[in-house]
């Protein structure tokens, strides 16, 4: 069954839009992670224009993350103070890579710039994780017990100024280095349609030493509302919010992502995240692919009024 | 008052003796025209539009019948969108990988050009009338923005918009696609492409007898997105802000309802 999609101003498959959205759900409910990462990429492998899937992949990651984020929030594990400095940081990233995004576009560099930012950081992201996760396996079976966390080690950013207390988290740590993460997690939202997830986490483990019950909480709190955010001022700067397209992933997602979770319960840990890392690494190469090998045509066409 | 009605009265003889020429000797002046009728004067795209065919009747006036048992009439009929200015740019491999490098603009490019004929095109006339007529996706006018842009370049980019438009099929020509169903109607199927755009389209038909161009007409025909897709399309163009809102909102209560219906635990 065909839908007219009115922004994108094109006729797709509603089923294949469905099972686009719930495998993601699937995926992202399995990993805990907000899929947009995967939603954008797949999307344009499916000949939706890139301005347009990245945008309407930043709303498709609200609906994705608001789920998790309530029931982080009923278990009481967000720490709010430290997401809202996040959140202070997300928007203003985000305000910039919206501009970055309308100048790119102009020039005709958008498509090359968002292939380039997920190769990149796919591809980095996905072989770390893979190393990590692989030395987990190999730790688990060697019987070594190991913690992520290390209290007690400090870094550069421990000598920054500006120090600020979250309770929550117990740490008392500078603003500067939280407002940075969350400027460049509201950059990658706005260029790429991701949550960030993928980049926040991570960071907030290693980086800035945030005890991990309150990490994924308080960056799904910081993911929703700075992709609510970019949704908007992309609507606003670029009109390239699809909302039927959007809706369509949503309700894949959101009934994808129930199943995943429950699937997520039953593999380990260290193999999620091998998985996890596998999967972002073929996404990575196959966005590399269309970068080095020649395309079908060396011409495309840009209608300047519209889309 | 006396002279002016004097002059009416020189007027009225004039015309009256045109007239009686013109009723002495019909095959002269060559009267054959060309009419062209939409079944409808607007095309709606709905939710499920994946595209469609366009048909349009039209009918030849004072035909000759000697010329139509030959098969020496021909026509042409063309559907032309509204037209854009568009950016063509070049790939080219920088550092291995393949980016835009070159653009060029155009002013008043057709979006859409789908054309219908009864014969091939080279059959019906030579090229040099088409080109002078500016007919068919090879021969329409498209005008660099850069007038003093390199010939070479630009000849290239103009090949490779015409290209692009074909391999979408917003250009397109169907052989064939006008029949005569009976000595002076005929029918002319057009394909409207799935990514057709919206706005004012043309059609026009071209008649030719021997070859020889003889008569135009065209009609209007509206594309619009059906009420909903023109609402959203509207709504997300002029206030952008609350559509952003909007979209927002359905995220939150999509992902917040699907909590609840999915809920496994």
């Amino acid at each position: 069954m065909g839908i007219y999609l009115p922004i994108a101003e094109m006729s797709v498959n509603v089923a294949v839009l469905l099972a686009m959205g719930a495998a993601v759900g699937f995926l992202s409910g399995m990993f805990g992670v907000g899929g947009g990462f995967l939603i954008t990429p797949l999307l344009i492998f499916y000949n939706i224009p890139p301005a347009i899937a990245v945008a309407t992949g930043a709303n498709q990651v609200v609906a994705s993350s608001i789920s998790g984020a309530l029931s982080h929030f009923k278990k009481g594990t967000i720490d709010f103070k430290l997401g809202t400095m996040l959140l202070l940081g997300g928007i203003v990233g985000s305000t910039v890579g919206v501009w970055v995004f309308a100048l790119l576009r102009s020039i005709g560099q958008l498509d090359l710039f968002i292939s380039l930012l997920y190769v990149a950081l796919l591809g980095t992201v996905g072989g770390m994780m893979l190393v990590e996760s692989i030395r987990a396996i190999q730790r688990a079976r060697g019987g070594t017990p190991h913690s992520l966390r290390r209290p007690g080690q400090h870094n550069w950013i421990h000598r920054l100024p500006l120090k600020m207390r979250f309770r929550a988290s117990k740490l008392f740590v500078s603003v500067i280095p939280v407002i940075a993460l969350g400027a460049i997690i509201g950059f990658l939202a706005s260029i790429m349609g991701v949550g960030g997830g993928f980049i926040m986490v991570p960071a907030l483990i290693y980086l800035l030493k945030v005890p991990t019950n309150v990490v994924v909480g308080t960056s799904l709190f910081q993911i929703v509302f700075t992709a609510a955010y970019t949704t908007i001022v992309h609507a606003t700067t670029n009109q390239t919010v699809d909302i039927v397209l959007a809706f369509l992933l949503m309700i894949g997602g959101v009934a994808g992502a129930q199943y995943g979770a429950k699937a997520g319960q039953r593999l380990r840990g260290e193999q999620l995240r091998a998985l996890l890392a596998l999967l972002v690494l073929a996404v990575a190469l196959r966005l590399a692919y269309d970068l080095f090998v020649r395309p079908a045509s060396l011409y495309s066409l840009t209608s300047i009024s519209g889309i | 008052m006396v002279r002016r009605a004097v002059r009416f009265l020189v007027l009225a003889l004039i015309i009256s003796l045109a007239g009686a020429a013109r009723a002495q000797a019909p095959e002269v002046t060559n009267p054959e025209s060309i009419q062209i009728g939409l079944s409808t004067d607007r095309v709606i795209i709905t939710s499920d539009f994946a595209g469609a065919d366009l048909t349009i009747f039209g009918a030849l006036d004072n035909s000759d019948p000697l010329v139509t048992r030959q098969g020496r009439y021909d026509v042409i009929v063309v559907l032309e969108g509204p037209a854009r200015p568009i950016v063509v740019r070049k790939k080219t491999r920088v550092l291995g990988m393949w980016i835009n490098t070159h653009s060029e603009t155009f002013v008043n490019v057709p979006v859409s050009y789908s054309v219908a004929t009864t014969r091939a095109m080279q059959d019906i006339t030579n090229p040099g009338n088409f080109r002078q007529m500016a007919l068919g996706a090879e021969n329409i006018n498209i005008t660099p923005m850069n007038r003093d842009g390199d010939p070479a370049t630009l000849v290239e980019f103009t090949a490779a918009l015409r290209e692009r438009k074909k391999a979408t099929g917003l250009y397109s020509e169907r052989i064939g696609g006008v029949q005569f169903l009976s000595q002076s109607l005929f029918r002319a199927t057009l394909h409207l492409a799935p990514n057709v755009p919206v706005g004012t389209h043309r059609a026009r038909a071209f008649l030719f007898k021997n070859g020889v161009f003889i008569k135009e007409n065209s009609a209007q025909l509206a594309i619009l997105k059906a009420g909903f897709e023109q609402r959203v399309f509207r709504t997300a163009q002029t206030h952008s802000f609350l559509y952003g809102l909007f979209a927002v909102g359905l995220a939150f209560v999509t992902g917040w309802v699907g909590r609840f219906i999915f809920r496994k635990d």
